[in-house]
């Protein structure tokens, strides 16, 4: 009896959100694959799809994965061990450090990468405040400053949910394991590490995802020569009016990053993290 | 839930903050002329008007200015929607899309000669526009709008480049001075293709509404070359890095030039010799306008001679409107904001050849975007990009390194366990 | 240890917090400037409080981003429980491969997309004008709520699948059992998915911009709409407030009743 309930339930919860991913995404996905695979008049073509494998496009994809790849390791690296140290915490401060990883983010995206960016010209504060203003450290206009962009961006992401999962970790089991002779490193690598593996995939997803097809970060730090994917989307949306062509780089974006996810689940044997179909 | 309580009142605070300082500013008297007074608007009480226009293009009461929209609220009693958009392509993507019902709108002429060629504006009634009679002539009868039925000037402005007397030698007239190596890493150019191709093709003496596929080779094959001394394509952040030094060399508008000489005084501004692009930005009613009078009274409301001032003080940029222009406290006002000004504004700029953008067909711009696509893809020689590949190629060695050695623990211990 | 977890908190914060502290310092600048700091003065507070348009826009954003994080935190709890439990495996994976998909989409084919959803819409019913808040707030819970999901699902994972059927053996309903025993379990991960929808929402341009009606201008609209003329340190005055008031509240809740919970805490240690 009590089963049949459930189920009711089940059907009855997930109803308004499926209704509502289909009304919002999938109809707009669709519309997606729709311009992707046709050209200004309507006509079924697969032109737009065949010019990416262009070298420059796929130098452009590369790039923008290598970018987005190595963002998320960083923030990965960073993000552990803070939301491992802040749930150390009372719980009171940790609330408090949560939301200080999140207040910055709630400043403008223009202004915060004005002043990053102000941060590291090579007339900029760090290089003013170590006096090399003749001889700078030159950092602004690099691949370093975009991924330095990208990891500033999107460290939140990461470190929450990281901490969500490790503040309620079952303490018993810690020091079932520290009864059992493993020291504090293994306790976190071969205990912690694995069981905050569903919080790693989510933030994984969330940095990764957002970093791939960003536009406004490469453009106002990256200088000339580090032009990524999401700016040549926007350039076919605004400037070449070219629905069809900009469709079809996201569409074939959207396929790398859901193959890239699907890896990731691989690697985390979790079958249910990011769910992919693969 | 004392969480959920705790921000809830964090946000009242700010917002409570925001509001409870806000004060009006001391109104100001202004003179206006006949021609924008002489309407009988009490029939147009509680009539919306909306209207979309760039940021920061209109008089908005900061320190001290006029404050163009309500005035001409007290003044008619329309109630102004007033929304900004950041350049002439999303809003013309808006349109496109059908996303925006707006009554006015202020897009630049080759937008205006395209939204005409598509039958989206309203054609206008003069005879509610008086204040037209202060147009200057040479801004009527353009090649966007032949028969000055659907657009009015709003204002007027040239490229042309921006440098810093301490670091450049000499006094520059050419293009020439975007590709001189001796500047390597301290030029800036426009990061919007066909700015940054228009700058390349006024340099080499081509046509920057050309449909040729050849002249946009030559202007790509220019544009690559500079890219090898090029320090970043820019759009607002050229502000700030021609004001700290951090740039020498940066092609922009007149007007802003002016906003950062204001903030360092080392700057210097030439129209190159090749010629230059210039634009009018002009007002137009939307067809789908549903109080076409109301806003063709806004439109002489800003042509009156005190708002166009006000307009013409607050943006920096050149005004199409005599009754301004001829204005001695503007001609006063301009002299305080740089010795040159308005040499800079309204004369020297008749001293060069000029072009507008024209609309170009859908082809070209396919074409033009391709290309802009192709310098963004390659890299400079000194480039450090490679390393980022080497970065990744490491990180994945290490990952994989870090699985294979968790599968053989895990699969020793099955082993074991097995046994 | 602890020190160094300590030293490593600050570093961390440092990074985060370094170009905040560049933004509240040339907020207080003499000159309009963003790049040279000329001296200190407290004119572009006056203005940002004397412009209207600043306030308004600022008002938009706050209301829009508190309703978007109420609606995805609502929606997004009950889309993470449904899909946790669905029986059929495919089902549930195809549905969380949807779920992705406002993430992957680049904003602006995001924004184009549901503009001409709206509109299309909008022309069937026979509206003239199709786009208002409500759009603009379906867009914002459309993308914020795979982030809701996302926190929300390793929760569930995380919880003790028995411990609901236990509830309703002993007598709870359905209904009550997800309140009493799931959601205080699931709780810090429907916040943390609530606070980045929050953070999304009060962020975002590309996709607000196109789905945005007549009128209802957020502030990312406005500040990225002065790309032509450069960004103005007013728009840094009304930031640096935002992050003052909320940090100083911040420490505030966290020092003004830390005794209680302490004493809390250690009674319940005893």
């Amino acid at each position: 009896m009590n089963n049949k309930r459930t189920s009711l339930l089940q059907r009855f919860v997930a109803a308004p959100y499926t209704v509502w991913s289909v009304l919002f995404i999938v109809i707009p996905l669709v519309m997606v694959v729709y311009y992707t695979f046709t050209d200004s008049n309507g006509v079924f073509t697969t032109v737009n799809v065949a010019k990416l494998v262009e070298k420059e496009y796929l130098s452009i994809f590369a790039r923008s994965v290598a970018y987005a790849f190595i963002a998320t390791v960083v923030c990965l690296v960073i993000a552990f061990p803070l939301a491992y140290f802040i749930s150390q915490t009372k719980p009171r401060t940790q609330k408090l450090a949560i939301m200080l990883t999140m207040l910055p983010m709630w400043t403008n995206l223009v202004i915060r990468t004005y002043s990053l960016g102000n941060l590291i010209e090579d007339t900029g504060v760090i290089n003013t405040a170590l006096g090399l203003l003749d001889n700078p450290i030159h950092m602004i206009n690099t691949p370093f400053a975009v991924i330095l962009g990208m990891v500033y961006n999107y460290l939140p992401f990461m470190v929450l949910p990281i901490h969500t999962v490790i503040s309620k970790l079952d303490k018993n089991v810690i020091e079932a394991s520290q009864d059992l002779g493993c020291n504090k490193f293994k306790v976190i690598t071969k205990v912690i590490l694995p069981l905050s593996k569903s919080g790693i995939v989510s933030g994984i997803t969330m940095v990764f995802v957002p970093a791939i097809s960003t536009f406004y970060i490469s453009k106002k730090l990256g200088g000339t020569d580090n032009r990524l994917i999401g700016e040549v989307i926007e350039d076919s949306f605004l400037y070449s009016e070219n629905w069809n062509f900009g469709s079809a780089i996201s569409f074939v974006l959207m396929i790398i990053i859901m193959l890239s996810i699907a890896i990731v689940n691989k690697f985390s044997d979790d079958e249910e993290g990011g769910g992919m179909l693969l | 839930m004392k969480r959920f309580c705790s921000f809830a009142l964090v946000l009242i605070v700010i917002t409570a903050l925001f509001s409870g300082c806000y004060q009006e500013d001391e109104t100001i008297e202004i003179e206006y002329a006949e021609t924008t007074t002489q309407f009988d608007y009490s029939k147009f009480e509680g009539v919306e008007l909306s209207v979309y226009n760039w940021g920061y293009y209109i008089s908005d009461g900061s320190e001290g200015s006029i404050n163009v929209n309500e005035e001409f609220e007290k003044l008619t009693g329309i109630r102004i929607v007033y929304d900004n958009y950041d350049s002439n392509e999303s809003l013309y993507a808006k349109l496109a899309g059908g996303g925006a019902d707006y009554d006015v709108i202020i897009p630049s002429d080759y937008m205006i000669g395209r939204l005409i060629a598509e039958d989206r504006l309203a054609e206008l009634d003069f005879s509610n526009i008086p204040n037209y009679k202060y147009i200057d002539e040479r801004y009527k009868n353009t090649a966007y709008d032949p028969e000055n039925k659907y657009s009015v000037p709003y204002n007027v402005g040239m490229v042309g480049v921006i440098y810093n007397t301490t670091m450049v030698e000499g006094e520059p007239k050419s293009w020439s001075l975007m590709w001189d190596e001796k500047y390597k890493g301290k030029i800036l150019n426009f990061n919007n293709s066909r700015d940054a191709f228009a700058i390349a093709q006024f340099y080499q003496g081509l046509d920057i509404n050309s449909t040729d596929t050849a002249v946009w080779d030559k202007a790509y094959n220019a544009l690559a070359e500079q890219k090898e001394i090029l320090q970043s394509y820019v759009m607002d952040e050229v502000f700030n890095k021609m004001e700290s030094g951090e740039a020498a060399v940066a092609p922009y508008y007149a007007g802003d030039f002016f906003t950062m000489y204001g903030n360092n005084e080392d700057l210097a501004f030439y129209y190159p010799e090749e010629g230059t692009n210039q634009f009018i930005d002009a007002i137009c009613i939307l067809k789908n306008s549903v109080n076409k009078d109301a806003a063709e009274l806004y439109i002489n409301f800003l042509m009156d001679p005190e708002i166009a001032r006000a307009n013409a003080e607050y943006m920096y940029y050149a005004s199409p409107n005599t009754a301004v222009v001829e204005n001695e406290d503007y001609i006063a006002f301009l002299e305080e904001l740089h010795p040159d000004a308005y040499n800079i504004l309204y004369e020297s700029a008749e001293q060069v050849p000029t072009d507008a953008f024209a609309n170009l067909p859908d082809e070209t711009k396919g074409y033009m975007a391709d290309k802009w696509t192709a310098l963004g893809a390659t890299i400079t020689e000194e480039s450090s990009n490679n390393s980022v590949y080497i970065v990744c190629a490491v990180l994945i060695v290490i990952i994989l390194a870090i699985f294979i050695y968790d599968k053989i623990v895990k699969w020793k211990r099955a082993k074991v366990d097995y046994e | 240890m602890k020190i160094l977890s300590k030293i490593y908190i600050c570093l961390i914060f440092l990074l985060l917090y370094a170009p905040v502290i560049v933004m509240i310092i040339f907020s207080f600048n003499s000159s309009n400037s963003l790049s040279e700091f000329t001296g200190f003065s407290l004119r572009f507070y006056h203005e940002a409080f004397n412009n209207s348009k600043v306030i308004d826009a600022f008002k938009n954003t706050l209301i829009l981003a508190v309703v978007t994080a109420a609606f995805s935190g609502v929606l997004g709890t009950a889309a993470a429980v449904g899909i946790s439990r669905m029986k059929s495996k495919y089902l549930r994976k195809s549905l969380l491969s949807v779920t992705n998909i406002p993430m992957m989409n680049p904003d602006i084919v995001t924004g184009v997309s549901m503009m001409l959803l709206f509109v299309f819409a909008g022309t069937l019913i026979g509206l003239s004008s199709s786009l208002n808040f409500w759009t603009m707030l379906i867009a914002h819970i459309t993308f914020s709520l795979p982030y809701v999901i996302l926190s929300i699902l390793p929760k569930i994972k995380q919880m003790d699948k028995h411990l609901p059927e236990a509830a309703m053996d002993l007598g709870c309903t359905p209904l009550m059992s997800f309140l009493k025993v799931e959601l205080p379990c699931i709780l810090p991960g429907v916040v943390s998915g609530m606070l980045m929808a929050f953070t999304l929402s009060l962020d975002d341009f590309v996709i607000s911009y196109f789905v945005k009606g007549t009128g209802f201008e957020t502030l990312p609209i406005y500040i990225y709409s002065a790309v032509k003329k450069g960004v103005r340190p007013t728009l840094y005055a009304a930031n640096t407030i935002i992050v003052v008031a909320v940090l100083v509240l911040l420490i505030l809740i966290n020092f003004v009743g830390r005794d209680k919970s302490d004493k809390k805490l250690k009674t319940k240690g005893r």
